[in-house]
């Protein structure tokens, strides 16, 4: 590798943290990171389409060990969405968030796989260089599903209440009719609006980055020599373990929120 | 870090995947489970019902068996009576039936004693006219002595 003989920490994260991108049309905003979307499609497409697989021979009689797993996974999330929607969950909202559960925390147990282990796999078997393979450590990913899922809201808001009964809102709450404070209702409410999905989309981004970038500097100690081996094998492990933890709070998080913004805005306040 | 038309695209995938889960992952599955659900309770429905049923039947079993206890006490209270009403009619028959063979004995008796009696004033009287024969010393003629004779004879009456 030529890259190896150059090898600084700077070059090292660098490298690591570039996607493999490609130009889809004039401007710095039609880029694609291929790499990106490759791994979260083979992803949820992996992930989906075994649940699926397993659900299409799904029977109402004894189920199999496999059908029983996914059932139990289900019927957590069903129970989550229960407690916090009270519409017609099963049109989209509890689908939704079993979609976003499964998908996101697929995406973030990526991050557990030893970094340079699959990238050298990547480079040397699949030919791939600077192939990043944890989608939700690209921020395009997370603001997709917050936007999609913000996009979703306002949508919901407009259906459940009308126009004017979003509008309403948006100008009578939260401090009350008076016209004195319609400004700072409205102001209160485009705060909240602009923070859901900032918040939503940046708490998974930075925490599964943060934990990518923890990999990342523990990898560095490791190739300072034998003792920087050691308590970097040691630590990457403790890292990884709890990271288990964190991958799956957070995609748990993430579903809790899609679950709870959509609700919000099928209730009045 | 910046945004780009990656957005759009992961947008994109989100929602065909938010699709699929929608249209075909969920709904069967939800099916299945209420399916069981549906089959655990009408199950635990049936255990209430046979249940219930039970209890009513061992009710009737009950109310049959004392209905039937009732029934045998009144028949063994008749055939009691009947029994002491037969034992009575064979005591009254047997009474009747000896009577009437007492009664017969009786006037079989008198029969007897009045034949027995004839017999014997036949004997006194032949008696009476040996003795008067041998009082006399000479035959009595019956033909000469027969109005004697039938008086005699029926002063002995």
């Amino acid at each position: 590798m030529a890259a190896e003989t150059e090898l600084t920490p700077s070059s090292y994260i660098g490298h690591h943290l570039t996607y493999l991108t490609t130009q889809v049309s004039e401007g710095s905003f039609w880029v694609l990171h291929i790499d990106t979307l490759i791994t979260s499609i083979i992803l949820g497409v992996l992930s989906l389409g075994s649940i699926w697989l397993v659900v299409r021979k799904a029977t109402a009689g004894v189920p199999t060990r496999t059908q029983a797993f996914i059932e139990l996974a289900v019927e957590f999330i069903d129970k989550e969405v229960k407690n916090i929607f009270h519409g017609d969950r099963h049109a989209l909202v509890a689908p939704m968030a079993l979609t976003v559960f499964v998908w996101v925390l697929m995406m973030n147990t990526m991050d557990i796989l030893p970094i340079d282990i699959t990238a050298k796999i990547l480079e040397n078997v699949f030919g791939l260089h600077n192939w990043k393979i944890v989608p939700t450590t690209d921020i395009n990913t997370t603001f997709a599903l917050a936007l999609s899922i913000w996009f979703l809201m306002l949508f919901f808001n407009v259906k459940v209440k009308g126009l004017g009964g979003w509008l309403h809102e948006l100008f009578c709450t939260p401090f009350g009719k008076s016209p004195l404070m319609w400004i700072l209702n409205l102001l209160f409410n485009f705060i909240e609006y602009v923070s859901k999905p900032l918040s939503h989309s940046l708490r998974l981004f930075g925490n599964i980055y943060a934990g990518e970038v923890i990999f990342l500097l523990l990898g560095m100690w490791a190739a300072t020599g034998v003792s920087g081996t050691i308590f970097g094998a040691i630590l990457g492990a403790g890292w990884a373990i709890f990271h288990i933890l964190v991958v799956t709070l957070q995609a748990f998080i993430f579903m809790m929120l899609t679950v709870v913004y959509i609700s919000m805005a099928h209730e009045s306040h | 870090m910046n945004i780009n038309f990656t957005l759009i695209s992961q947008a994109i995938a989100f929602s065909v995947f938010i699709w699929f889960t929608v249209k075909f992952v969920w709904p069967p599955l939800l099916r299945a489970i209420e399916e069981r659900q549906k089959t655990i309770a009408d199950g635990l429905a049936a255990g209430e019902r046979g249940r219930h049923e039970l209890e009513l039947a061992s009710q009737r079993s009950s109310e049959v068996l004392k209905e039937a206890k009732q029934r045998a006490a009144e028949i063994v209270l008749q055939a009691e009576k009947r029994a002491s009403e037969i034992v009575e009619e064979a005591k009254k028959a047997a009474k009747e039936e000896g009577d009437r063979i007492v009664t017969a004995a009786k006037a079989d008796i008198e029969h007897e004693m009045f034949s027995a009696k004839e017999v014997l004033r036949q004997h006194v009287a032949e008696l009476a006219v040996a003795g008067a024969a041998k009082i006399l010393r000479r035959e009595v003629d019956a033909k000469a002595h027969a109005d004697l004779l039938v008086a005699i004879r029926e002063d002995l009456k």
